[in-house]
């Protein structure tokens, strides 16, 4: 009987894994909890201040109303103008210093020159600069090229910060790419851009999708940049966000803050979801490589 | 005008000379090998070869034209990496006619010389796969097909074997010889194992320190070794060199005399060497009932042959004797050579004694 009795044997290291880890994610998704079951009561259920309660009877009239109609400052549209100003933004800015950081990854790993490891040091400078450091120039710079107060401003100023780290990645991981690799290809013919197209790129996955999670996740969730440089009607849905919490009216609307504040974070979520898989893949792929 | 020129060629980084000024000249449909210990700049001439680095100073000419700075695709070479380099992403096929569609070849000619490549190096039944799904040996076979397909007035290949296992290795050895002997294209091969340089070339570049120490046949160099380093390092077991001095009657070593031919007893008194290294490849040495006398020391049998470790009053002695040996570890044995299977080197220059064979 004695082999059968080894799986019930209690086993305290496990229970205290098990434990652990169950706190810490009770932890982290308790203030999302609240967040989700606020937006889904109505006031009067909120007035009784039970936080941690069900909605007794659940519905989306917070959402909806953060969506189109909660009132930002003398606006009444609710955060859609912002939301559609924010994808307006990160999809161009993740693409483009997505790409140039490809790029410069490429050049700077597989097209080494004179000066190019004091120039990736330069760059590498940026990754630990205080983005505060720039908003004083940049604001100067935006102005001479009479981009300032625009969504356009906006995209370019999250191109260049953004041009650090995606710098960073994709030359650490190229750095592991085999330097016969290229020198193949321009035996066979091929030139820098067919390199970088055809050998290079195909060869990406994973980096890219970790590059597009990391710009995305800065560009959507910055609110620096966002309040300083945007114009009147080119601000982002984390300026909109604060915007609407800070509207003082008779009352405190928790639930369309709390739903509104779900909105706000819903497309970074929905980009981890989709892509987390690659994102965990990508940043250990470096470490299995030969 | 050959087919291949490489004229007072030098490459240094920094201050530190990598190659020393490198002639050689190959004539169309030669095999050539370079050989060599790690650092001594075989692959950095393949490099300058084939367009990958620069030269500092010098000239490399394919097939009478001065390509010295033009680059590597304008050179019509093709190139067998270490790695083999074959392209991850793409399928057997296409890392074979990557090349000709670079080059703009239309896309019958491209599927034609993948089914005439593939039919040659029998890789027909892989064309649909990746990089990752083949062995080390069909790896290796596709890196060919690659460089075949375009069919280069010039073959370069990088420690082409390094990566498989003995087997194969000696497979494919066979197969590039082959292949070599049937399309009769202008190769250089790089490798530091001596086996493939004796078995592969036509001519063999044996370079040390950034220089050529010798480039003869694979007889040449293993007959007539120019220098001490090339005698030691082509051959195996390598060969047992003594030191000593001339003696009345010719040479001798820790006052026991050698034997030497006229010739080489002539040579050596015409020399003005201050002393002189006498070398004995390990199978011209054979047990005999008089001779230098030692005992063994070592026995290391691999079937056809033994080789035999001796103590003798000369030094220790390598001796390569066919088929097994009945004596035992600790016997007393004789060993006798023929005096014109000696080979003399300057002991200062390290150089082979001139006239000595």
């Amino acid at each position: 009987m004695s082999p059968a009795a080894a799986p019930s044997r209690f086993d305290w290291h496990r229970l205290a894994l098990w434990s652990v880890l169950l706190l810490f994610a009770a932890v982290f998704l308790l203030p999302m909890y609240v967040m989700v079951t606020t937006s889904l009561k109505d006031m009067e259920q909120i007035r009784q201040g039970n936080l941690l309660s069900l909605p007794t009877s659940p519905s989306f009239d917070a959402w909806s109303k953060a969506w189109s109609h909660a009132c930002t400052g003398v606006d009444c549209g609710g955060l859609k103008p912002f939301f559609m100003n924010s994808v307006v933004m990160v999809i161009p800015a993740v693409l483009i210093s997505t790409l140039l950081g490809a790029i410069n990854g490429y050049v700077l790993s597989k097209w080494r020159f004179r000066g190019s490891e004091v120039i990736f040091a330069l760059m590498l400078f940026g990754v630990f600069m205080p983005m505060q450091v720039v908003l004083l120039p940049m604001s100067q710079v935006l102005g001479w090229l009479g981009m300032a107060s625009s969504l356009w401003g906006l995209v370019a100023v999250h191109i260049i910060a953004g041009l650090a780290s995606t710098t960073l990645f994709f030359r650490n991981y190229y750095v592991g790419l085999p330097d016969e690799l290229v020198k193949a290809a321009m035996l066979d013919g091929a030139g820098f851009w067919r390199i970088f197209w055809r050998i290079i790129v195909p060869l990406s996955t994973p980096i890219t999708v970790v590059t597009l999670i990391w710009q995305f996740t800065n560009i959507w969730n910055d609110f620096l940049y966002g309040i300083v440089f945007s114009g009147a009607d080119s601000k982002p849905i984390t300026v909109g966000l604060n915007n609407l919490a800070n509207t003082t009216s008779s009352v405190k609307e928790y639930n369309v803050d709390m739903a509104a504040a779900m909105i706000a974070g819903l497309p970074t979520l929905f980009v981890y979801i989709v892509a987390g898989k690659y994102f965990v893949r990508g940043l250990t792929a470096g470490a299995v490589k030969g | 005008m050959g087919a291949l020129s490489i004229r007072n060629v030098r490459r240094s980084y920094g201050n530190v000379d990598i190659l020393k000024g490198i002639d050689i000249e190959v004539e169309a449909g030669d095999f050539l090998i370079l050989v060599g210990p790690s650092g001594c700049g075989k692959s950095t001439l393949l490099n300058i070869i084939a367009g990958l680095d620069k030269p500092t100073e010098g000239e490399i000419h394919i097939d009478g034209r001065d390509v010295t700075h033009a680059l590597p695709k304008d050179r019509d070479i093709a190139m067998v990496f270490q790695s083999y380099a074959l392209y991850p992403n793409m399928n057997v096929a296409q890392n074979i006619s990557f090349g000709l569609e670079m080059r703009n070849v239309p896309k019958a000619e491209r599927e034609a010389a993948i089914q005439r490549v593939s039919k040659m190096l029998q890789i027909e039944h892989l064309l649909d796969r990746k990089p990752g799904q083949l062995s080390g040996g069909q790896r290796q076979r596709v890196a060919m097909g690659r460089a075949l397909a375009r069919n280069p007035t010039l073959f370069l290949f990088d420690e082409p074997l390094s990566n498989l296992d003995a087997k194969l290795r000696v497979e494919m050895r066979a197969e590039i010889k082959h292949l070599h002997h049937k399309a009769q294209v202008t190769t250089v091969y790089v490798t530091h194992d001596q086996v493939e340089a004796m078995t592969l070339g036509d001519h063999i570049a044996v370079m040390k320190g950034g220089v050529i120490e010798q480039l003869g046949s694979p007889d040449d160099i293993y007959s007539r070794p120019a220098s001490r380093f090339v005698a030691e390092f082509i051959g195996s077991p390598a060969m047992n060199i003594v030191d000593g001095e001339r003696a009345a009657n010719g040479f001798a070593s820790h006052g026991i005399d050698l034997a030497l031919t006229d010739a080489q007893r002539a040579a050596v008194g015409n020399a003005h060497a201050e002393g002189i290294l006498y070398g004995l490849r390990p199978e011209a040495l054979s047990f005999a009932d008089a001779g230098l006398p030692g005992t063994i020391s070592l026995l290391e049998p691999t079937g056809p042959e033994t080789y035999v470790l001796l103590d003798t009053p000369i030094g220790k002695m390598m001796a390569r004797v066919p088929g097994k040996v009945h004596q035992q570890l600790g016997d007393a044995v004789h060993l006798a050579w023929q005096a014109r299977d000696a080979h003399l080197f300057d002991a200062k220059t390290e150089r082979r004694v001139a006239g000595s064979g």
